[in-house]
C-alpha cells in the first residue's frame, strides 16, 4: 500500500467535498438549466433575450475567470452592498461568503447554461402530438410539465446531462484553486510539502476517474429506464 | 500615429487601473494564451491522427493502450494533470543533467505537455468517432477499386472524417482555449495571469476580470465563426439541397 504519511484523513474529507460540491451544483445547474430552457422557449421577448445573454455570455468565458470574478468580486460586492447599509440605515451587517457556498453557486450558474442548452434542445424533440394529447385530456400546464414534458424529455436530454455531469465533475478542481480545500488542493498541498508529487497526485486522479466510472454506469442504467417503450433501437445515443 | 497615442493617452487619463503599463500585461498575457493554445492544438491534432487509426485497430496491443490514454486523460481533471507534470517532472531520475532541463525548467513547456496531451486524447476520440461513421459503400466502393489499406485510408476515410469531424473539434478548440486559463495557476503570466495580478496589485475584481473575460469572449466568437465559415466551405456538400 502507498505510504501517504498522515494525509490520509484529509484526502478522504477532500473528496467528500468534491462529491458534495459537484452534485449540490448539480442540482442548482438542472433547476437554472430548466428554467433557462423554458425561458428561451417562451414568448416573452425580454425572457427569452435574457436566458440568451446568460448562456451566451457563460459559455464565451473560462468557468476559471468566471469563478474568480464570483469568488473576489462577490464578497466585495456584498461588503459594498452591507456598507451602504450601514451608512444609510445605520444596520451593521457583515456577510462573510461561505467557500463552500460561493463554490456550489459558481459552478451551479456556470452549468446552468450549458444545462440550458441540452433541456432546450430536449424539450424541442419531443413530439408535438404528446403535448396535443396532454392538452386534449384538459391537463393543465404544470401537470402536463411533470407528466408528459418532463417524462419525454428526459429521454433525449440524458445523453447531453451524462455529458455535462462529467465535464463538471472535474471542474469542481478548479475550487482548488480558490481556497476550497477539496482533495486535490489537499493533495497539492502534501505533494509541495513533502517532495513526492506522485504519491498523492495519482490517487486523487483515480479517485476521479473512479467516480466517473461509476456514473458512467449508472447513466447507462438510468438511460433504459426512460428508453422503455422506445424498442432502443433510436437511442444508441 | 502621433495623434492614435495622444488619443490612447486621452482615454487612458484618469483611470487608475487601466494604464498603459497594466494593458500591457494583458497583452503578453493574450500572447502567451494564444500561443499555449495554438501550440498544443496543432501537436495533438498531429497526434491525434495516428492515435485514432490506431485505436480502430483490430490489434489488442494497440488498441488497448490507446483506449486506456484517452480514459484517463479524459476521465481526469486537467489541473491534476498539470499538477503531476509540473511537480513530476523534476523527479525524473537524471533530468537535470540533460539538455531537457533548460526547457523544462520553465512552466511553460510542463503546462504545453500536459495541454498537448489533454487535447490530443479528447481529439483522438472525435477523430475515432468520425473515422467510424464513414459509409459503408465508400468503404466497398474503395475496395472494389482495389485500394490497399493505406491508400483507403488516405484517400477515402480521413478526408471524409475529418470533415465530419469538424463541428466536434470546434467545440474543442473552445474548450482548449478556456481550459488554457488554468496555466495561471503554475505562475504562467497568460490573460488571466495578467488579471489575476492586476486584481492582487490593485483589488479591483470587477475591472480586472471582467476586462479578461471580454477578451477571452472576443477569442471565443472568432474561433466560432471561423469554424462556421470552414463548416459552411468544407460541408457543403451535406446540405439540403434547394
Amino acid at each position: 500500500m502507498i505510504d501517504l504519511q498522515g494525509y490520509g484523513p484529509r484526502l478522504l474529507e477532500g473528496a467528500l467535498i468534491t462529491i458534495e460540491l459537484a452534485v449540490l451544483s448539480l442540482l442548482l445547474s438542472v433547476v437554472l438549466g430548466l428554467l433557462t430552457a423554458t425561458a428561451k422557449m417562451s414568448r416573452n421577448w425580454l425572457a427569452h433575450r435574457i436566458a440568451t445573454l446568460y448562456t451566451t455570455l457563460i459559455r464565451g468565458v473560462p468557468d476559471l475567470v468566471l469563478m474568480m470574478l464570483l469568488f473576489f468580486g462577490g464578497q466585495i460586492g456584498i461588503n459594498m452592498v452591507t456598507d451602504w447599509l450601514y451608512y444609510q440605515f445605520d444596520m451593521d451587517i457583515f456577510i462573510n461568503i461561505d467557500e463552500f457556498i460561493a463554490g456550489v453557486v459558481t459552478i451551479g450558474l456556470i452549468f446552468g447554461a450549458y444545462m440550458g442548452e441540452t433541456f432546450r434542445g430536449a424539450f424541442m424533440a419531443v413530439e408535438g402530438g404528446q403535448i396535443e394529447a396532454a392538452r386534449a385530456y384538459g391537463m393543465s400546464e404544470s401537470l402536463m410539465f411533470r407528466r408528459v414534458r418532463f417524462p419525454q424529455m428526459m429521454r433525449h436530454a440524458l445523453p447531453g446531462l451524462s455529458n455535462n455531469w462529467m465535464v463538471l465533475l472535474k471542474t469542481t478542481a478548479l475550487v482548488s484553486v480558490i481556497g476550497l480545500t477539496d482533495m486535490v488542493r489537499v493533495a497539492e498541498e502534501a505533494a509541495k510539502a513533502t517532495h513526492e508529487p506522485f504519491t498523492f497526485l495519482i490517487p486523487v486522479a483515480v479517485i476521479y476517474l473512479l467516480i466517473a466510472s461509476l456514473s458512467e454506469w449508472f447513466f447507462a442504467h438510468l438511460q433504459k429506464r426512460y428508453d422503455v417503450g422506445f424498442g432502443g433501437e433510436e437511442c444508441n445515443n | 500615429m502621433q495623434q492614435l497615442n495622444a488619443w490612447f493617452t486621452d482615454l487612458l487619463a484618469g483611470n487608475e487601473i487601466f494604464t498603459a503599463n497594466t494593458l500591457g500585461y494583458y497583452a503578453e498575457g493574450l500572447a502567451t494564451t494564444v500561443q499555449l493554445v495554438f501550440l498544443s492544438l496543432i501537436i495533438g491534432l498531429v497526434m491525434a491522427v495516428p492515435l485514432a487509426i490506431g485505436r480502430g485497430s483490430k490489434r489488442p496491443w494497440i488498441k488497448w493502450p490507446i483506449f486506456f490514454y484517452t480514459y484517463v486523460f479524459r476521465g481526469t481533471p486537467l489541473l491534476i494533470q498539470l499538477y503531476i507534470i509540473y511537480y513530476g517532472v523534476v523527479f525524473v531520475e537524471g533530468i537535470q543533467d540533460t539538455w531537457l532541463w533548460l526547457i523544462l525548467e520553465e512552466p511553460f513547456y510542463p503546462a504545453l505537455i500536459a495541454f498537448t496531451l489533454n487535447t490530443a486524447a479528447y481529439t483522438t476520440e472525435i477523430f475515432r468517432g468520425a473515422i467510424k461513421a464513414t459509409g459503408k459503400g465508400e468503404i466497398e466502393a474503395a475496395r472494389a477499386y482495389g485500394m490497399s489499406r493505406a491508400k483507403m485510408m488516405r484517400r477515402i476515410i480521413l478526408p471524409s472524417a475529418f470533415r465530419r469531424a469538424l463541428p466536434a473539434y470546434g467545440n474543442e478548440v473552445i474548450f482548449m482555449l478556456h481550459a488554457s486559463a488554468i496555466a495561471s495557476v503554475v505562475t504562467i503570466m497568460d490573460l488571466t495571469g495578467a488579471a489575476r495580478f492586476v486584481y492582487a496589485r490593485f483589488y479591483a475584481p470587477f475591472d480586472a476580470f471582467l476586462f479578461v473575460a471580454a477578451i477571452y469572449l472576443c477569442l471565443t466568437f472568432s474561433i466560432l465563426y471561423l469554424f462556421r465559415y470552414l463548416e459552411k466551405r468544407l460541408l457543403a456538400h451535406l446540405k439540403p439541397q434547394s
